[in-house]
Protein backbone atom coordinates (compact mmCIF):
# COMPACT_ATOMS: atom_id res chain seq x y z
CA UNK A 1 0.00 0.00 0.00
CA UNK A 2 1.07 3.44 -0.81
CA UNK A 3 0.36 5.96 1.94
CA UNK A 4 0.42 9.88 1.67
CA UNK A 5 2.20 11.26 5.15
CA UNK A 6 2.19 14.94 6.29
CA UNK A 7 4.89 15.31 9.37
CA UNK A 8 3.91 18.45 11.54
CA UNK A 9 7.55 19.71 12.95
CA UNK A 10 6.19 21.83 15.78
CA UNK A 11 8.68 23.01 19.17
CA UNK A 12 8.30 21.42 22.09
CA UNK A 13 6.09 23.38 24.65
CA UNK A 14 8.39 25.59 26.75
CA UNK A 15 11.05 25.61 23.89
CA UNK A 16 10.64 29.32 23.21
CA UNK A 17 9.55 30.49 19.62
CA UNK A 18 10.68 33.63 18.35
CA UNK A 19 9.12 33.45 14.97
CA UNK A 20 5.91 32.86 16.16
CA UNK A 21 6.49 35.37 18.77
CA UNK A 22 7.77 37.96 15.81
CA UNK A 23 4.40 37.21 13.97
CA UNK A 24 2.04 37.62 16.91
CA UNK A 25 3.06 40.98 17.36
CA UNK A 26 2.98 42.20 13.79
CA UNK A 27 -1.07 41.24 13.15
CA UNK A 28 -2.67 43.82 15.35
CA UNK A 29 -0.79 46.13 13.03
CA UNK A 30 -2.83 45.14 9.96
CA UNK A 31 -5.91 44.76 12.52
CA UNK A 32 -6.03 41.24 13.44
CA UNK A 33 -6.17 41.71 17.19
CA UNK A 34 -7.98 38.19 17.67
CA UNK A 35 -5.27 36.40 17.07
CA UNK A 36 -2.96 34.30 19.74
CA UNK A 37 -0.37 31.48 20.75
CA UNK A 38 1.19 31.82 17.14
CA UNK A 39 3.81 29.06 16.83
CA UNK A 40 5.97 28.50 14.08
CA UNK A 41 7.04 24.95 12.35
CA UNK A 42 7.85 22.88 9.82
CA UNK A 43 5.48 20.59 7.29
CA UNK A 44 7.86 17.96 5.41
CA UNK A 45 5.09 15.53 3.03
CA UNK A 46 5.96 12.08 1.76
CA UNK A 47 4.48 9.02 0.29
CA UNK A 48 5.93 6.01 1.80
CA UNK A 49 5.13 2.45 0.65
CA UNK A 50 4.27 -0.30 3.70
CA UNK A 51 2.15 -3.61 4.39
CA UNK A 52 -0.36 -1.66 6.04
CA UNK A 53 -0.78 1.52 7.98
CA UNK A 54 0.58 0.13 11.69
CA UNK A 55 3.59 -0.43 9.51
CA UNK A 56 3.54 2.42 7.66
CA UNK A 57 3.06 4.31 11.68
CA UNK A 58 6.07 2.52 12.86
CA UNK A 59 8.57 3.59 9.79
CA UNK A 60 6.91 7.51 9.86
CA UNK A 61 8.13 7.32 13.84
CA UNK A 62 11.40 6.43 13.77
CA UNK A 63 11.70 8.45 10.85
CA UNK A 64 10.81 11.38 12.57
CA UNK A 65 12.89 10.41 16.05
CA UNK A 66 15.91 9.77 14.13
CA UNK A 67 16.23 12.19 11.68
CA UNK A 68 13.36 14.51 10.64
CA UNK A 69 12.87 16.40 14.47
CA UNK A 70 15.57 17.27 16.93
CA UNK A 71 13.78 15.60 19.92
CA UNK A 72 15.44 17.86 22.00
CA UNK A 73 13.20 21.04 21.08
CA UNK A 74 11.16 19.05 18.32
CA UNK A 75 8.11 16.90 18.28
CA UNK A 76 6.09 15.68 15.80
CA UNK A 77 2.59 15.41 14.74
CA UNK A 78 1.96 12.59 11.78
CA UNK A 79 -1.16 12.54 9.34
CA UNK A 80 -1.23 9.44 7.34
CA UNK A 81 -3.37 8.53 4.73
CA UNK A 82 -3.96 5.81 2.39
CA UNK A 83 -3.16 6.74 -1.74
CA UNK A 84 -5.95 5.42 -3.72
CA UNK B 1 50.92 14.98 15.22
CA UNK B 2 47.76 16.74 12.92
CA UNK B 3 44.65 18.45 13.87
CA UNK B 4 41.99 16.81 11.10
CA UNK B 5 39.72 20.02 9.60
CA UNK B 6 36.60 18.40 8.26
CA UNK B 7 35.09 19.73 5.48
CA UNK B 8 31.79 19.47 4.60
CA UNK B 9 30.12 20.87 1.39
CA UNK B 10 29.28 24.56 2.97
CA UNK B 11 31.46 24.63 5.24
CA UNK B 12 33.76 28.05 5.23
CA UNK B 13 35.57 28.45 8.32
CA UNK B 14 37.98 25.29 7.46
CA UNK B 15 41.13 27.35 6.02
CA UNK B 16 40.92 29.74 8.53
CA UNK B 17 41.62 26.95 11.05
CA UNK B 18 44.17 25.06 9.63
CA UNK B 19 45.93 28.86 9.01
CA UNK B 20 45.91 29.46 12.80
CA UNK B 21 46.99 26.13 13.92
CA UNK B 22 50.17 26.54 11.33
CA UNK B 23 50.84 29.81 13.14
CA UNK B 24 50.89 28.09 16.74
CA UNK B 25 53.57 25.89 15.14
CA UNK B 26 51.12 23.09 14.76
CA UNK B 27 50.38 20.84 11.72
CA UNK B 28 46.64 21.02 10.28
CA UNK B 29 45.43 19.24 7.54
CA UNK B 30 41.84 19.61 5.66
CA UNK B 31 39.82 16.48 5.80
CA UNK B 32 36.97 15.52 3.50
CA UNK B 33 33.86 14.65 4.80
CA UNK B 34 33.25 12.06 2.30
CA UNK B 35 36.37 9.88 3.76
CA UNK B 36 36.06 6.40 5.38
CA UNK B 37 39.00 7.10 7.59
CA UNK B 38 41.32 9.49 9.35
CA UNK B 39 45.47 9.66 8.22
CA UNK B 40 47.30 8.22 10.45
CA UNK B 41 48.89 11.07 11.54
CA UNK B 42 45.65 12.66 12.51
CA UNK B 43 45.45 13.10 16.19
CA UNK B 44 42.96 15.61 16.99
CA UNK B 45 39.48 16.79 14.95
CA UNK B 46 38.31 20.19 14.66
CA UNK B 47 34.92 20.36 12.99
CA UNK B 48 34.61 24.23 11.64
CA UNK B 49 31.87 26.83 11.59
CA UNK B 50 29.60 27.06 8.27
CA UNK B 51 26.82 25.80 7.24
CA UNK B 52 27.53 22.63 6.50
CA UNK B 53 24.91 20.53 3.53
CA UNK B 54 23.06 24.07 4.03
CA UNK B 55 21.80 23.37 7.39
CA UNK B 56 18.85 21.85 5.27
CA UNK B 57 16.48 20.47 7.87
CA UNK B 58 18.03 21.41 10.69
CA UNK B 59 21.44 22.54 11.34
CA UNK B 60 23.96 19.77 11.55
CA UNK B 61 21.21 17.25 10.72
CA UNK B 62 22.24 16.00 7.36
CA UNK B 63 26.03 16.55 8.05
CA UNK B 64 26.13 14.07 11.34
CA UNK B 65 25.16 11.46 8.23
CA UNK B 66 28.84 12.36 6.48
CA UNK B 67 30.76 8.90 6.01
CA UNK B 68 33.08 11.21 7.90
CA UNK B 69 31.23 11.64 10.68
CA UNK B 70 31.17 7.55 11.84
CA UNK B 71 35.25 7.99 12.19
CA UNK B 72 34.79 11.22 14.42
CA UNK B 73 32.91 9.22 16.44
CA UNK B 74 35.40 6.59 16.56
CA UNK B 75 38.10 8.64 17.52
CA UNK B 76 35.54 10.66 20.10
CA UNK B 77 34.97 7.27 21.65
CA UNK B 78 38.63 6.34 22.02
CA UNK B 79 39.85 9.31 23.87
CA UNK B 80 41.06 11.72 20.64
CA UNK B 81 40.14 15.37 21.30
CA UNK B 82 37.23 16.36 19.29
CA UNK B 83 36.02 19.80 18.73
CA UNK B 84 33.02 21.17 17.37
CA UNK B 85 33.04 25.72 16.07
CA UNK B 86 29.78 27.26 15.70
CA UNK B 87 28.29 24.73 13.39
CA UNK B 88 30.39 21.88 14.37
CA UNK B 89 28.87 22.47 17.73
CA UNK B 90 25.59 22.29 16.11
CA UNK B 91 26.65 18.89 14.17
CA UNK B 92 28.47 16.99 17.32
CA UNK B 93 24.94 17.55 19.41
CA UNK B 94 23.01 16.73 16.39
CA UNK B 95 25.21 13.33 16.17
CA UNK B 96 24.77 12.71 20.06
CA UNK B 97 28.30 13.29 20.65
CA UNK B 98 27.16 16.41 23.11
CA UNK B 99 24.08 16.83 24.45
CA UNK B 100 21.62 19.70 24.24
CA UNK B 101 20.65 21.26 20.88
CA UNK B 102 21.43 24.79 19.10
CA UNK B 103 18.24 27.10 18.71
CA UNK B 104 17.72 30.20 16.60
CA UNK B 105 18.51 33.25 18.75
CA UNK B 106 16.53 34.64 20.72
CA UNK B 107 16.11 37.95 19.18
CA UNK B 108 16.18 36.30 15.77
CA UNK B 109 19.06 38.02 14.36
CA UNK B 110 21.85 36.80 12.91
CA UNK B 111 24.54 37.52 15.21
CA UNK B 112 28.43 39.30 14.02
CA UNK B 113 29.75 40.27 16.68
CA UNK B 114 33.01 40.08 19.56
CA UNK B 115 31.68 38.90 22.80
CA UNK B 116 33.60 38.23 26.30
CA UNK B 117 33.18 34.61 27.14
CA UNK B 118 34.18 33.14 30.85
CA UNK B 119 36.10 29.92 30.78
CA UNK B 120 34.51 27.73 33.61
CA UNK B 121 36.90 25.19 33.54
CA UNK B 122 40.16 23.88 32.39
CA UNK B 123 39.54 20.93 32.66
CA UNK B 124 38.41 20.02 28.68
CA UNK B 125 40.90 19.34 25.38
CA UNK B 126 40.31 22.99 24.53
CA UNK B 127 40.44 24.72 28.00
CA UNK B 128 44.11 22.91 29.59
CA UNK B 129 46.39 26.16 29.32
CA UNK B 130 43.50 28.13 30.24
CA UNK B 131 42.65 29.76 33.69
CA UNK B 132 39.18 29.09 34.94
CA UNK B 133 37.50 32.82 35.17
CA UNK B 134 39.72 33.55 32.53
CA UNK B 135 38.14 36.36 30.12
CA UNK B 136 38.14 35.99 27.14
CA UNK B 137 37.24 38.34 23.93
CA UNK B 138 36.21 35.95 20.77
CA UNK B 139 34.11 36.71 17.81
CA UNK B 140 30.69 35.10 17.67
CA UNK B 141 29.34 34.45 13.95
CA UNK B 142 25.61 32.43 13.94
CA UNK B 143 22.29 32.63 13.82
CA UNK B 144 21.00 29.58 15.52
CA UNK B 145 23.21 29.49 18.41
CA UNK B 146 21.02 29.59 21.63
CA UNK B 147 21.95 26.80 23.44
CA UNK B 148 19.62 24.45 25.15
CA UNK B 149 19.45 21.14 27.01
CA UNK B 150 16.80 19.41 29.17
CA UNK B 151 16.89 20.24 33.19
CA UNK B 152 18.27 16.72 33.50
CA UNK B 153 20.86 17.62 31.22
CA UNK B 154 21.84 21.05 32.57
CA UNK B 155 21.98 19.61 35.74
CA UNK B 156 24.29 16.83 35.19
CA UNK B 157 26.46 19.35 32.79
CA UNK B 158 26.78 21.73 35.95
CA UNK B 159 27.37 18.82 38.56
CA UNK B 160 30.26 17.12 36.14
CA UNK B 161 31.81 20.79 35.84
CA UNK B 162 31.15 20.44 31.83
CA UNK B 163 29.78 23.57 31.27
CA UNK B 164 33.08 25.27 29.07
CA UNK B 165 32.28 28.58 28.55
CA UNK B 166 29.84 31.10 29.90
CA UNK B 167 28.83 34.33 28.36
CA UNK B 168 28.98 37.69 30.25
CA UNK B 169 26.45 39.39 28.07
CA UNK B 170 24.15 36.62 26.74
CA UNK B 171 23.95 37.58 23.42
CA UNK B 172 21.50 34.47 21.53
CA UNK B 173 19.37 33.75 24.59
CA UNK B 174 21.39 30.72 25.76
CA UNK B 175 20.24 28.29 28.19
CA UNK B 176 22.34 28.91 31.30
CA UNK B 177 24.79 31.54 29.51
CA UNK B 178 26.20 28.40 27.85
CA UNK B 179 28.53 29.16 24.85
CA UNK B 180 30.30 25.60 25.15
CA UNK B 181 29.97 22.15 26.94
CA UNK B 182 32.07 18.87 26.88
CA UNK B 183 31.25 15.29 27.12
CA UNK B 184 31.92 13.22 29.66
CA UNK B 185 35.32 12.06 28.75
CA UNK B 186 35.91 16.09 28.37
CA UNK B 187 37.72 15.30 24.93
CA UNK B 188 34.72 16.71 22.66
CA UNK B 189 33.84 20.25 23.46
CA UNK B 190 31.49 22.45 21.30
CA UNK B 191 31.42 26.19 21.33
CA UNK B 192 29.65 29.05 19.72
CA UNK B 193 32.48 31.26 19.21
CA UNK B 194 35.19 31.28 16.68
CA UNK B 195 38.94 31.36 18.35
CA UNK B 196 40.55 30.58 15.08
CA UNK B 197 38.70 34.27 14.68
CA UNK B 198 40.51 35.46 17.42
CA UNK B 199 44.28 33.94 16.52
CA UNK B 200 46.10 37.57 15.41
CA UNK B 201 46.94 40.77 16.49
CA UNK B 202 45.65 41.73 13.09
CA UNK B 203 42.49 40.32 13.90
CA UNK B 204 41.90 42.58 17.19
CA UNK B 205 42.03 39.59 19.31
CA UNK B 206 44.61 36.48 20.15
CA UNK B 207 42.59 35.30 22.64
CA UNK B 208 41.77 32.24 20.92
CA UNK B 209 45.14 30.99 20.77
CA UNK B 210 45.05 29.58 24.66
CA UNK B 211 42.29 27.52 23.22
CA UNK B 212 44.01 26.11 20.11
CA UNK B 213 46.97 25.68 22.06
CA UNK B 214 45.02 23.40 24.37
CA UNK B 215 44.10 21.16 21.72
CA UNK B 216 47.27 21.31 20.03
CA UNK B 217 48.61 20.05 23.64
CA UNK B 218 45.62 17.51 23.56
CA UNK B 219 46.19 16.34 20.18
CA UNK B 220 50.41 15.49 21.34
CA UNK B 221 49.35 13.25 24.29
CA UNK B 222 46.76 11.52 22.10
CA UNK B 223 49.40 11.10 19.61
CA UNK B 224 51.92 9.29 22.02
CA UNK B 225 48.97 7.56 23.51
CA UNK B 226 48.01 6.28 20.42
Amino acid sequence: MRFSVLVEVRLRPGVADPQGATIERALPMLGFDEVCDVTVGKAIRFDLDAPDEQAARNEVDDLCTRFLTNPVIEDAFVSLEPVP
Amino acid sequence: MTIGVVQFPGTNCEADVVEAVRSLGGDAEIVWHGDHRLASSIDAVVLPGGFAHGDYLRTGAIARFSPVMAVVAELASDGGPVVGICNGFQILCEAGLLPGALKKNAGLKFLCTSVAIRVETDRSVLTTEASVGQILTIPINHFEGSYTCSSDTLHALKAEDRVVFRYLDNPNGALDDIAGVCNEGRNVVGLMPHPERASHALLGSTDGNVLLRSLLTAAKVSAKSG
